[in-house]
């Protein structure tokens, strides 16, 4: 039998009519290895980029957030999701990431630390390549370590962090007051400042987006490549990985640090919008709140983790809307039950109901609404 | 010297406390191999409702009903949240917890309202007098109560039916249930008892100071502690609390002379400080068992 051109060919078309044929091993790893994929991945980012133009500046800065928010939680759906380490320090990362590009960007004679290097393309990186270069020292104690013995060591990470954070005050302010966040300028022009034709709602809003859709695919192509499918052996069954030849420190190494990247790059932008920052903020909760993405969204998935964020991102709109519904809820700090603590107890609620009713997340919803729709009207 | 030797009682104390918790972990790890990060939760339940009950059925009533409603309370979240999950992934179980801790927190939370809520104990910050020490009465009761509690949980396991179905089911699950073992059962009253053990501790570790809405991180010191026991062992859940409740009460009131140049108590560090440095030599903790795994 020969071999027909099509199935040789590196770079092969799939055939017409046929979007389940694939012909080769490229075409089926594809990034988006179906038309429908293509168009409407091409349409979610025109109507992305176009949002600013259409939306108020309140429903914006919640977008902004949630696409912050993503950058963190891809990080650590890399990390837990695709590798399964379970890490609850996270927020530790995030906090070395913002400190850092605060410290580049702060203003040399001010009361805090700085250099004065406030371009974007410079601190945003370096936020990154720090907080990684954090994960990577602290990732030989951690690949030690498995399942849940690694969760507490994380947990004790978070508490560490936060003590050198609001103990080192010439960095961070200390802990009631904190200290201002990078200055995000681009091209000599100040992002976090309303210029003549754009706000700063919008101007960050772009910045955000594209680090995000440039980290996005990075982690897409991160997770579909031989590192990707170590990871996964690592997750499903680490003593069978090693026997086959996936070196776990290795990977365990890899997975830290560039977890802890995407982390540092998160926390650099993410108080570039609300300009000030304290030690505190970089607590259990937070940790919290990206897991909670993670799983919402859906383990081991990037479309998901960004489906999450987004969802973690607009809750405290949504529960400052729940007052108007239900009379019984308040909007006093010292009245019970009020909104924070509604907001508080979503989390809490979201995680343990998407962990017992749709472990795999938003995602999981998204697929099984499209497999829905694929099939019509069969239901098979 | 005295200044030492009061440091020591007090972190004895505050070490039966953390030994108490650490044996609610220890129980539950035990019987299903998950780490239950509710526990400081339930912690903060236990002082507080102790704290409503006291003035109405007073101290040592509000101590048992407290204790008995928390452990119900763990029995209802067992059943309603963690049951449906067993024999999937442990590291879901614990997440589920998280969430359980946090739902759980947030309503105790709203309890503790504006001003502080004392929790009504007959022993405030009294002292005695032991061989020229000044001993808080508080943690002296923290520890006898521990010790009785302690030796009562031996019992029950030695000499119950029950303790012995759940020694065999902590053994082997699977040998245990082929014996007529209900393991269910076994995981409700694991629940139930980390659930009392949490409320109990949560009402020594109130006891003298004012319940505050950060009341729950004590409960989080107790997870160095099952670490650096071991996950699996009661004598290290009792030596780690121990160890670790001395350790940082020692640092605590000599942290002005050791570490001038640092403002924030490093005491609370202790805890996981010493975590790490255990986890360096030993990954499996003092007294735990290494894992052994079948591919």
């Amino acid at each position: 039998m020969t071999v027909s051109p099509v199935a040789r060919s590196r770079r092969s078309r799939p055939l017409r009519g046929r979007p389940e044929l694939y012909t080769s091993y490229r075409q089926d790893m594809a990034l988006l290895n179906t038309r429908g994929k293509r168009v409407s991945v091409l349409l979610m980012v025109l109507v992305a980029a176009v949002l600013p133009m259409l939306l108020t500046d309140e429903f914006l800065t919640i977008a902004a957030t949630g696409m912050v928010f993503a950058i963190g939680a891809i990080g650590l759906n890399l990390l837990t999701g695709y590798a399964g380490q379970v890490s609850l320090g996270h927020a530790f990362f995030v906090g070395v990431g913002a400190y850092t590009a605060a410290y580049l960007s702060g203003d040399p004679d001010g009361r805090y630390l700085g250099l004065g290097v406030d371009n974007v393309l410079i601190w945003l990186p370096a936020a990154g390549l720090v907080a990684a270069a954090t994960g990577f020292l602290v990732a030989p104690i951690a690949t030690r370590l498995r399942g849940l013995y690694l969760a507490v060591v994380t947990l004790g990470l978070v508490f560490i962090g936060e003590y050198v954070f609001s103990e080192w005050r010439e960095l961070s302010g200390g802990g009631g007051i904190g200290r201002e966040a990078a200055t995000p300028i681009l091209f000599g022009n100040n992002l976090a400042r309303d210029g003549a034709s754009y706000t700063e709602e919008q101007k960050l809003y772009w910045l955000f987006l594209v680090t995000l859709i440039v980290l996005a695919v990075l982690a897409r192509n991160l997770a579909r490549s031989k590192i990707g499918r170590a990871f996964a052996a690592v997750r499903d069954r680490d003593v069978a990985a090693g026997v086959m030849g996936v070196e776990l420190s290795r990977y365990k190494l890899i997975a830290f640090t560039v977890s802890s990247f995407y982390a540092g790059v998160c926390g650099a932008l993410m108080f570039v919008g609300v300009g000030q920052f304290g030690p505190t903020q970089f607590g259990l909760l937070m940790s919290i709140q990206f897991i909670a993405m993670v799983l919402i969204g859906g383990v081991a998935t990037i479309s998901g983790s960004i489906m999450g964020a987004m969802l973690i991102a607009a809750l405290p709109r949504i529960s400052s809307e729940l007052p108007a519904l239900f009379s019984f809820i308040s909007t006093a700090p010292n009245e019970h039950p009020n909104i924070f603590e509604i907001e508080q107890v979503t989390y809490g609620v979201l995680i343990v109901a998407f962990l017992l009713f749709e472990p795999r997340g938003l995602f999981g919803i998204w697929w099984r609404a499209r497999t829905y729709w694929k099939s019509f009207p069969f239901s098979y | 010297m005295t200044e030492f030797l009061t440091a020591i009682s007090a972190g004895t104390g505050n070490g039966a406390v953390y030994a108490l918790l650490a044996l609610g972990f220890v129980i539950i790890y035990k019987s299903m191999q998950v780490i239950s990060f509710a526990q400081p939760a339930f912690m903060m339940a236990g002082a507080v409702l102790v704290s409503y009950l006291a003035p109405k059925v007073g101290f040592v009533g509000a101590v048992i009903l407290g204790t008995i409603s928390i452990a119900v309370v763990a029995l209802i979240v067992e059943r309603v949240a963690v049951r449906p999950m067993v024999g999937k992934a442990t590291f879901v179980i614990a997440i589920i917890t998280i969430g359980i801790d946090i739902v759980v927190r947030v309503v105790t939370g709203a309890f503790i309202g504006v001003d502080p809520l004392v929790l009504g104990d007959p022993w405030g910050l009294e002292v005695v007098k032991v061989g020229g020490v000044n001993v808080e009465e508080r943690h002296l009761a923290a520890f006898l109560v521990a010790g009785v509690v302690v030796g009562l949980l031996l019992l029950f396991f030695r000499y119950t039916s029950l303790g012995l179905a759940m020694r065999a089911a902590a053994l082997d699950q699977e040998a245990a249930m082929a014996q007529g073992v209900n393991v269910g059962t076994v995981f409700a009253v694991s629940w139930g008892l980390a659930g009392g053990l949490a409320a109990i501790a949560g009402v020594f570790a109130a006891a003298g100071d004012p319940i505050t809405n950060n009341f729950w991180i004590i409960g989080l010191a107790a997870l160095p502690v099952i670490i650096l026991g071991g996950l699996d062992s009661f004598g290290g859940a009792i030596v780690g609390g121990l160890v670790i409740g001395i350790a940082e009460s020692v640092v605590a009131s000599y942290h002005s002379v050791w570490f001038p140049f640092l403002d924030k108590n490093i005491g609370t560090l202790v805890p996981f400080l010493l975590m790490f440095a255990v986890l360096l030599v030993r990954p499996y903790g003092l007294f735990g068992t290494k894992e052994v795994e079948r591919v």
